[in-house]
């Protein structure tokens, strides 16, 4: 009684009141809607376009999610999180799993009580600079003004590195990537700092790109991974997994254009036909249906797809694939074994 | 006239003399000039001054605004138009309209049900806002949340029809038993509702179609200038009943109903909304049974509400204060208790004396609701600062949009404070 | 409230605890005070139980920890080694900083606007009456980017006082006006330059010695000694006499440009400008209309008496109707402060490093303490709320026992 008056109240109120209990997978599944925390626009990581649909790496991994979970790739909720509400939107239910280029840290895995569930983007930080500015380090950069986003680690990174080569410098926190962006177009910084996938994908939106200088320093690691709550490990394995049939498939030559084809029977490679579930019952021990990796493929393409449309070379961020690259090209992306 | 006169006095005027004008220095535009700009050397002095500073000021804006563009799809290309000439970009807002005042998830093709939900939002409040309409119409005010909510969340319609439902059935049994006791009528009518809601929640539920009339938008698809009048048309209207309460409360003689409605309303009334916002958004979670959880539309209304209802429950408290203390002996000498007492004679001339000040916190409450961008909603600065400035298109456009968001609420409350100020007028006339 | 039903004798109903006015109020208070405390012990353990299933404790020793983390301007040392504490006291000092700098300002702008509102000149009160009506209408918030934005946009990076011929140049040599901030000059205070900060005191105090001499001749004798010139005099002389005399003791510090930005001198960042004159312009608008109603309050008939008693419209103003006025104006003046310092919270729109950025920002963004540090935040506000009406209510007090 009590509980349905609380419900008719929220109905009234215009509210959707979901409920989120142990099980992230059967609750995901009950509500028929995935909740995924982007972040409020980075593009080519995750921005909405003109027409308000959302684009970019990240949102790719979340589509891909969707369609393995629930077989439909748009049956997404997208929650827009900044640095300050990513956290706490995870923690409380709010969202299902975090893909907005959080960087694997030590505290926010064990203090913080969430589940990094494999790098998606291997990334460190850097800095941008206008070319007119002559500058070619970063330990050049004595006593300038640096724009940093708040809550992010890149913050405590860049602190750590000035103290660290005893240079002083003068931040400009701010929340939000655009709002960096146009700080540093106004020259109300001399340097904008965050990941360099980052700031490639600000300096693809410049007017003029030519005219800023990525300078050669990385100063940190930024292992960028998708994350779950701690503790709910079946379905940190589905969205771990997802994520693993997404590379494995590059690896495993299994792309959004020949998948119908080696999906429609067992052919001769077992690693394909237990990932796309024409062999045993990778699916059901998941607690997903047989053909959840083939669906989550289908979203987008494997890893290597998704990377070129989104950040790749040929897009307008620009980004070799670098360390992004599989094992068996010099990369660091290393699925573990489909058995 | 006689023979004699006419040869004693050489001239004799025998007509009038037209009235001369006045000298040009007391006339027409000059005498008001004189009178009103130059009448001494410092307010000369300061009429040279004002008029340089609006020289300066239609100097910045004029050319901008003839020069304006409105027909480019981006920024780049707007600037190629205006080949450095001074020039507003207003293909923004030509583009970007849409966005700016429905958001950028709202379906385009169902914008028309948030503007009739805007049409006849005046049609609700006219009959509130001005007293001498016919008292008939306030059945549309009071149909008008559940109209305005099938409009703009769409859905089954049968979720607004049993909310609606459910007040029906609780007022009619409060008008069957508050005769006995206002006490027993209220509980009753609470107890009805609930027990309307909770059976209407499960036919809903069973009966549902897959496809309703109106397809339904779930509330994070809100934004842009509709959020920021969803937002303050809510709260204002839910944060005026608990402020009548808060203030009731705090003048009660029940000291512990009095001590819970001072807390309240000094708390919140001491903390800036932001930091109410960010509860919603970081804190409240914690604080709901686990596995709860609801929209993040629904906590920020729920936060704003209470930040209102302090404000108004003080507004609310000064017209109690300003009733001269014969009402309330009035009152209690036709032998009325509390409640009838309260609420036959004591609020109805509270409220009507309290209602400018009343006013002035609506303006306040929707000049505030534009608070929640910072908690990465996407109300009309929202999407400002976020999704349209960060483009490809449109970085570095700022006037503008800036303009045109300062102008949508300029409109807005200046109409507000216009109405607040003739209320006055119309009140001031009346007994006190 | 007063019954005169009789004593029950026949023994006590339960039905009496609704309709028996004697105890009717008890009833309702122990009913509000179960629902109040089962609402309370719901939350509570709602919290508890979500803490322990998130795996979180409650506790304030994130305060003691490293901050990690820089500020752009501070008030008191700090670095990225000090602790979270500190980051806080940073942001409070940096919110009381641009709190008291707005009210000083708003309540220039709005007595300036409010009185000139009233004049008979029409394109001045029209003139003060658009900017009123302007600034009340729009959101603080949008006055507070639009204005960002122009500081940012507008003015020159540093970069452009770079050069043989450099695109921008610095105020009389003095003051650079840069999209990062304002830089003026700081003094350098040198051996001697006590005596000469020892003389200005003097000076003031002569300056005020002068002024009840004046008044005395005035009351005494009728006659009006001059007040201003002499006063400057007073003030000014003795104190640029010792300055030369002592050979400069107190230099200034000019900011020059080197590197990136402007080194020396005192920087005023954009941020803290930008929010600065939105607030007070901002809260000026409605300190303008305070004003005018105070002005307006004060009967014509005293006007009315200050002229017939001779005297010129100014003192009229500034001996009669202000004074009167003042007590009217007082209490929603205060109230206008207060709203400042609460809207003092959004400087986190503009990165300028209050304490709802340092505590409620960076520090909840870094440690995930949001719960603790979004209630430390309002119990600041609290704080201040609470001590600035507590004063209020005394002023209020005095005043009403002066009208008697």
């Amino acid at each position: 009684m009590k509980k349905s008056v609380f419900v008719g109240v929220l109905a009234l109120a215009g509210a959707s009141a979901g409920v989120a209990a142990a099980g992230t997978l059967d609750d995901v599944k009950a509500r028929g809607t995935l909740n995924c925390g982007v972040v409020t626009g980075l593009v080519g990581f995750g921005a909405p376009d003109a027409n308000g649909e959302w684009q970019g790496f990240d949102v790719a991994m979340c589509r891909a999610l969707a369609a393995a979970v629930l077989g439909d790739p748009t049956a997404i909720q997208f929650v827009p999180t900044t640095g300050k509400t990513r956290f706490t939107a995870l923690s409380s239910g709010e969202i299902d799993v975090l893909a907005r280029n959080t960087t694997w840290t030590f505290s926010r895995d064990v203090d913080l009580k969430f589940d990094f569930i494999g790098v998606n983007y291997y990334d460190g930080q850097g800095f941008m600079v206008p070319k007119e500015l002559g500058v070619t380090s970063a330990k050049d950069l004595n006593g300038a003004t640096i724009c940093v986003q708040t809550g992010t680690t890149t913050e405590l990174n860049l602190a750590d590195y000035f103290r660290k080569n005893n240079i002083s410098y003068d931040p400009v926190p701010i929340e939000t990537n655009a709002e960096g962006q146009q700080q540093y177009l106004a020259g109300a910084c001399d340097a904008y700092t965050t990941d360099m996938s980052g700031l490639a994908s600000n300096r693809a939106t410049f007017e003029s790109p030519g005219d800023h200088v990525l300078l050669p320093e990385i100063i940190s690691k930024e292992p960028l991974s998708p994350l779950v709550r701690h503790g709910d490990n079946e379905w940190a394995d589905v969205v771990r997994w997802t994520l693993n049939a997404l590379i494995a498939a590059e690896e495993a030559g299994i792309t959004s254009a020949n998948i119908g084809e080696l999906s429609a029977q067992a052919g001769d490679a077992p690693e394909i036909n237990r990932i796309l579930g024409t062999e045993g019952n990778l699916g059901e021990q998941l607690g997903l249906s047989a053909d959840w990796a083939k669906n989550a493929i289908m979203a987008g393409g494997n890893y290597g797809e998704i990377f070129e449309k989104n950040i790749g070379e040929a897009s307008p961020i620009g980004l070799a694939r670098g360390l992004n690259a599989q094992w068996t090209d010099g990369g660091l992306l290393y699925a573990p074994p489909f058995r | 006239m006689s023979d004699t006169h006419a040869q004693s006095v050489a001239f004799v005027r025998d007509t009038e003399i037209p009235a001369s004008p006045p000298p040009v220095a007391q006339t027409g535009a000059v005498r008001w000039m004189r009178e009103n700009l130059f009448s001494t050397w410092v307010n000369a002095l300061l009429t040279v001054a004002a008029l340089y500073a609006i020289y300066l000021i239609g100097v910045a804006i004029l050319p901008w605004l003839i020069n304006g563009v409105w027909t480019t799809p981006s920024l780049t290309a707007c600037r190629e138009v205006l080949q450095g000439k001074v020039g507003g970009c207003f293909s923004v807002l030509t583009e970007r309209w849409n966005q700016l005042l429905f958001g950028f998830t709202y379906p385009s093709d169902q914008y028309w049900r948030p503007g009739i939900a805007f049409l006849l939002l005046f049609a609700a409040a006219a009959p509130v806002m001005f007293f001498k309409l016919p008292r008939k119409l306030l059945i549309i005010t009071a149909l008008y949340p559940f109209v305005a909510y099938y409009l703009i969340w769409g859905g089954t319609i049968l979720t607004p029809v049993f909310a609606l439902l459910g007040f029906v059935a609780g007022y009619a049994a409060y008008a069957r038993l508050v005769k006995g006791s206002f006490a027993l009528g209220i509980f009753a009518a609470v107890a009805v509702a609930a027990l309307t809601w909770w059976i209407g929640g499960m036919i809903t539920d069973a009966v549902a179609p897959a496809q309703p009339w109106l397809e339904e938008v779930p509330s994070r698809d809100m934004g842009g200038f509709m959020l920021n009048m969803i937002l303050g048309v809510t709260c204002l209207s839910l944060s005026i009943p608990l402020g009548i309460l808060l203030a009731l409360g705090r003048q009660s003689n029940l000291p512990l109903i009095k001590a819970v409605c001072v807390v309240f309303i000094e708390f919140i009334r001491g903390v800036p909304l932001i930091t109410l916002l960010f509860v919603a958004n970081v804190v409240l979670a914690y604080f709901l049974p686990p596995g709860t959880s609801f929209d993040l539309i629904l906590r920020v209304i729920i936060m704003i509400t209470l930040f209102a209802s302090a404000y108004i429950a003080e507004v609310i408290r000064g017209g109690l204060a300003a009733l001269p203390k014969g009402q309330y002996e009035a009152g209690d000498s036709l032998g009325l208790d509390y409640p009838q007492a309260m609420r036959l004679i004591i609020l109805p001339q509270a409220l009507k004396i309290s209602i400018p000040g009343i006013v002035n916190i609506a303006v306040g409450l929707f000049k505030d609701t534009t608070l929640v961008s910072v908690i990465s909603m996407f109300d009309l600065v929202g999407m400002i600062r976020g999704p349209i400035l960060a483009s490809a298109e449109w970085n570095g456009v700022y006037w503008e949009l800036f303009g045109f968001a300062a102008l949508l609420f300029f409109v807005v409350c200046y109409g507000i404070s216009k109405y607040s100020q003739w209320l006055e007028r119309q009140l001031s006339t009346g007994h006190r | 409230m007063t019954t005169y039903t009789d004593p029950e004798k026949g023994g006590f109903h339960v039905s009496q605890l609704l309709s028996d006015t004697r105890y009717r109020a008890i009833t309702f208070q122990v009913i509000v005070f179960i629902l109040l405390s089962l609402v309370l012990w719901r939350l509570g353990s709602n919290l508890v139980t979500n803490l322990r299933t998130a795996g979180l404790t409650f506790s304030f020793g994130f305060l003691a920890d490293t901050a990690g983390y820089d500020v752009g301007q501070t008030l008191i040392p700090y670095s990225s080694q000090s602790s979270n504490w500190q980051a806080a006291k940073v942001g409070i000092l940096n919110t009381l900083l641009v709190a008291v700098l707005g009210c000083i300002t708003a309540t220039i702008f709005g007595v300036t606007a409010g009185v000139l509102r009233l004049s008979k000149n029409w394109i001045v009160s029209r003139l003060m009456a658009a900017y009123v009506e302007a600034f009340r209408n729009v959101p603080v918030l949008i006055w507070i980017l639009i204005i960002y934005a122009i500081m940012t946009v507008s003015l020159p990076a540093p970069s452009a006082f770079r050069g043989e011929t450099p695109d921008s140049t610095m105020l009389a040599g003095l003051f650079a006006f840069t999209n990062r901030g304002i830089y003026i000059p700081a003094p350098i205070w040198n051996a001697g330059s006590g005596i000469v900060a020892g003389v200005f005191v003097l000076s003031i105090a002569a300056v005020f010695a002068y002024r009840a001499y004046a008044k005395k001749q005035l009351f005494d004798s009728g006659r009006l000694l001059p007040m201003g010139w002499p006063s400057l005099l007073i003030l000014f002389v003795p104190t640029i006499a010792a300055f030369f005399l002592l050979g400069r003791p107190v230099g200034l510090d000019i900011p020059a440009l080197r590197g990136f930005n402007f080194a020396g001198g005192i920087k005023i960042g954009a941020p803290l400008i930008a929010l600065w004159f939105a607030l007070s312009i901002y809260t000026g608008a409605f300190i303008a209309e305070n004003v005018r109603a105070g002005i307006q309050a004060v009967s014509q008939g005293q006007t009315e008496a200050a002229a017939a008693l001779g005297l010129r419209p100014g003192r009229i103003m500034s001996l009669v109707i202000l004074p009167q006025a003042m007590r009217v104006i007082i209490p929603p003046l205060i109230s206008q402060y207060l709203n400042l310092t609460k809207n003092s919270s959004l400087a986190i729109a503009v990165g300028y490093a209050d304490i709802t950025a340092t505590l409620g920002g960076i520090t909840l963004n870094q440690t995930g303490r949001a719960i603790e540090c979004v209630l430390l935040l309002m119990l600041f506000y609290l704080a201040i709320s609470l001590t600035i009406s507590g004063l209020m209510n005394i002023y209020n007090n005095s005043v009403r026992l002066k009208e008697r």
